[in-house]
């Protein structure tokens, strides 16, 4: 079969991720509306009629001349990996914009096909483009698609798959303003008449990079003798250029160039027939009201608190389903399993600790939903656009909003979202403050304590406020670490807003259903050795010593109540003298201040490999009391009777605060730059929680 | 004058971009260059933050960036 090596490269919001779904038929790619959002390259493979087809997703980037890490990492791709066409996607109701990208990708001369996207909404707008005088001007082939109905994309892809065979590449015909032209033109002359050639570049194609001051060409060239005679007449062309550019910066005539090519096409080959597109209008009006002086931020704040609210409630329905249905399974397992210890790991370990995390799936499904409805909608920059003012108080972008809303999800994208920010002060600001946008892996442990210790009608009032309050210590610590430790520069604030658009809701399926897919797997794998260790060490090593001191003790006594009260003192002995008791002793004076006994000590210990292990190691140690109640057991009830109320709310101030999950600190390590990072970043969460969690038990107790 | 000194749905050519040369790059690929013409969308409160529209593409900016700005306001 053969293969073939497509890189996809296109401005932010031109609908590449979707246009890849409809190429390749995979539904597993996450699409945003707001700018940055596939900040990692994504790789399809599919086969399409006799080819096999390797797909590469660039990140949406305005331009490749590196102002960003993501458009860094996409110009060095461009230019040092090895594939066979390029296809540039542009968005055909803003052409001139998506064209400054288009005329900076034909510069580097390989291989490409222009894919117009979105061309049942320009045919709505009533745009027409001549793609004829297009293709000329071009010099590659240009393609009307749209991702969302399917219209050309088999055109594309034969057209696409019919560039990389042909054996030679087809040169543009963009002209230049005179000055540059006449340049071009005495030194195409020059290649020619020494017949000298690089690569496959034309002599003009030459010329017009070494006017530009391409850095690639001028590596090469560097021990070419003819570089000799190419210099004066180089230096004397740009001094030319210059003087009618009234400008020293080449990147800023090239710039001007660029705009005035895209400007010229757009007035010779775009007809807009319409004077007012209708999409646009609704997206003033809507803009009228949503980022609107007054009304815009409280609009903001109580989208977020419904979304809240609605996680909470509409979640707490199959979440009971759940906890019941996995408790009916753990009994009906546990009467066909004779061994006593084998019983035991697989009922009190393995079930009830995946148990207690799958319970929380809806809420996670809820709150992907709304931070997929946020970003696809075109929203989140409306939300950046507002929040800039006061985030930059605080020493943030706002776009740091976006890997901050992230983190509301999940802290592992959160860290990688941060690579839109350009400035390196920034992005370390945000990824040190991330982790107090509690994640929603940390949401299972507030609604567990919520619901213990505030009944069901407040939890969701409580959640919201642990969120704000996490979001505002946030801030106070951007503030604090941008005075004492990150000092410097702040990066402009320039960021497109780009239309409204209904959500997609196959879309939103893909974002919520690969989530939740992924949530459940943590569930199956990590969370389940992580419940059969705990177990395990919350089990051994066994004390036949005590068992049978106790035993002797149960059968003298004849009362029944203290034959159970026996029985438990038992079985919290036979716990605090386990593994997991020793290592929650020996760590308790530390904990101690804040008033955790050993239990939640430990509890916080496990959370280390992820949030959700903190709920199943509070499963599994407080399921020791099963027998005191019949009726009572469940963790909720449990937790109520046996954990004092400032201890509680110290507890979740902890939670809130202290390091994100072992996944999320290994991409931290590595986004910030080195295990160094993650050593500060411990300590820095580790204080600050112990200190809040202080105050809290104190000011409560 | 400068961006900054524009009032809502006021229109202008850019002038000149005073701006170093990340920023004016940035700019540029924007389609916000000398040359090209602006509309003021909105601005919030105390003109912190600035909507304009260049080319069909509405762009979010800061007053400082807005300040580098110099435009010439077209009279209607």
């Amino acid at each position: 079969m053969n293969k073939i090596k497509i890189v996809l490269a296109g401005q932010p919001n031109v609908g590449k991720s979707m246009l890849i779904n409809s190429m390749s038929g995979l539904h597993n790619l996450k699409v945003g509306n707001f700018s940055g959002v596939t900040v990692e390259k994504t790789e399809v493979q599919f086969n399409y009629k006799n080819y096999s087809i390797e797909m590469v997703d660039l990140p949406g980037t305005y331009s490749i001349e590196g102002f960003s890490l993501e458009e860094k990492v996409a110009l060095k791709y461009l230019l040092h990996e090895e594939y066979d066409v390029i296809i540039n996607v542009l968005d055909s109701t803003h052409m001139q914009r998506n064209l400054l990208l288009t005329l900076e990708l034909l510069n580097l001369n390989k291989k490409m096909v222009v894919a117009l996207n979105m061309a049942d909404e320009a045919k709505e707008e009533g745009i027409e483009i001549d793609i004829k005088q297009l293709e000329k001007i071009l010099g590659v082939p240009v393609v009307l698609v749209s991702a969302k109905s399917k219209e050309g994309i088999d055109e594309l892809l034969s057209k696409t798959i019919e560039v990389a065979k042909s054996s030679k590449r087809r040169e543009s015909n963009i002209v230049y303003s005179d000055a540059i032209e006449e340049e071009i033109l005495q030194l195409t002359e020059f290649f020619e008449k020494k017949k000298f050639k690089i690569d496959d570049l034309s002599p003009r194609e030459i010329a017009i990079r070494l006017l530009f001051e391409d850095k690639e060409l001028y590596k090469k060239l560097h021990e070419e003798p003819i570089m000799m005679e190419l210099q004066p007449r180089l230096i004397a062309g740009l001094e030319h250029i210059y003087t009618h550019h009234e400008t020293k910066d080449i990147k800023e005539v090239k710039a001007d160039e660029y705009r005035a090519i895209a400007y010229g096409i757009k007035i010779e080959m775009i007809k807009c027939n319409t004077k007012r597109p209708k999409n646009k209008d609704t997206t003033r009006k809507l803009d009228d009201i949503l980022i609107h002086k007054y009304f815009g931020i409280p609009i903001f704040l109580f989208l977020m608190w419904g979304l809240f609210q609605l996680t909470f409630e509409l979640g707490a329905v199959p979440m009971d389903w759940i906890d019941s249905g996995f408790g009916v399974f753990g009994d009906m397992i546990g009467s066909f399993i004779p061994n006593e210890g084998l019983r035991s790991l697989i009922v009190d370990g393995i079930i009830a600790g995946v148990g207690a995390v799958v319970m929380f799936l809806p809420n996670i499904i809820i709150l992907y939903i709304g931070i997929a409805l946020l970003e696809t909608t075109g929203y989140m920059s409306r939300v950046a656009f507002l929040l800039d003012g006061f985030f930059h108080k605080f020493g943030l972008h706002g776009k740091s909003f976006i890997p901050l809303v992230t983190g509301f999800g999940c802290t592992v994208p959160a860290y990688m979202a941060t690579r839109t920010l350009k400035s390196e002060k920034d992005r370390l600001i945000t990824l040190f403050i991330l982790g107090f946008m509690s994640c929603g892996a940390r949401l299972p442990v507030y609604v567990l304590f919520a619901g213990a210790f505030f009944g069901a009608e407040k939890a969701g009032n409580v959640i919201f406020i642990i969120y704000i309050s996490g979001a505002l210590l946030g801030l106070v610590m951007a503030k604090i670490l941008r005075l004492f430790v990150f000092k410097g520069e702040d990066e402009p604030f320039v960021m497109e807003m780009p239309k409204y658009r209904l959500p997609s809701f196959k879309l939103i399926w893909h974002t919520v259903y690969g989530n939740a897919m992924g949530y459940l797997k943590k569930a199956g794998t990590f969370i389940l050795m992580a419940s059969i260790l705990i177990w395990f060490a919350s089990n051994y090593p066994k004390q036949p010593k005590l068992k049978q001191e106790y035993q002797v003790k149960i059968e003298q006594v004849k009362n029944q109540e203290s034959k159970i009260a026996l029985e438990n003192e038992l079985k919290l002995k036979s716990l605090e003298n386990s593994y997991l008791g020793k290592i929650g002793k020996a760590t308790e004076p530390f904990f101690a201040p804040l008033g955790f006994d050993w239990k939640m000590a430990v509890a916080l210990e496990t959370g280390l490999a992820a949030k959700e292990v903190v709920v199943s190691t509070l499963g599994v140690l407080y399921a020791v009391g099963d027998n005191v109640d019949e009726g009572s057991s469940s963790l909720i009830n449990e937790l109520k009777a046996n954990v004092p109320f400032a201890s509680a709310m110290a507890f979740i101030v902890f939670v809130m605060i202290y390091l994100p999950c072992l996944a999320a600190s290994m991409v931290f390590a590595k986004e910030a730059g080195g295990y160094k990072y993650l050593a500060y970043l411990f300590i820095f969460t580790t204080v600050t929680a112990w200190i809040f969690s202080f105050i809290t038990y104190r000011v409560l107790v | 004058m400068k961006l900054s000194d524009l009032k809502k749905d006021d229109r202008a050519i850019i002038k000149k971009i005073n701006a170093d040369k990340a920023l004016k790059q940035r700019l540029s690929s924007f389609g916000v260059g000398k040359g090209a013409e602006l509309s003021v969308e909105t601005y919030s409160i105390g003109k912190k933050t600035y909507e304009i529209i260049v080319n069909d593409t509405m762009i979010a900016l800061r007053d400082e960036e807005a300040k580098k700005i110099e435009v010439e306001k077209i009279h209607e």
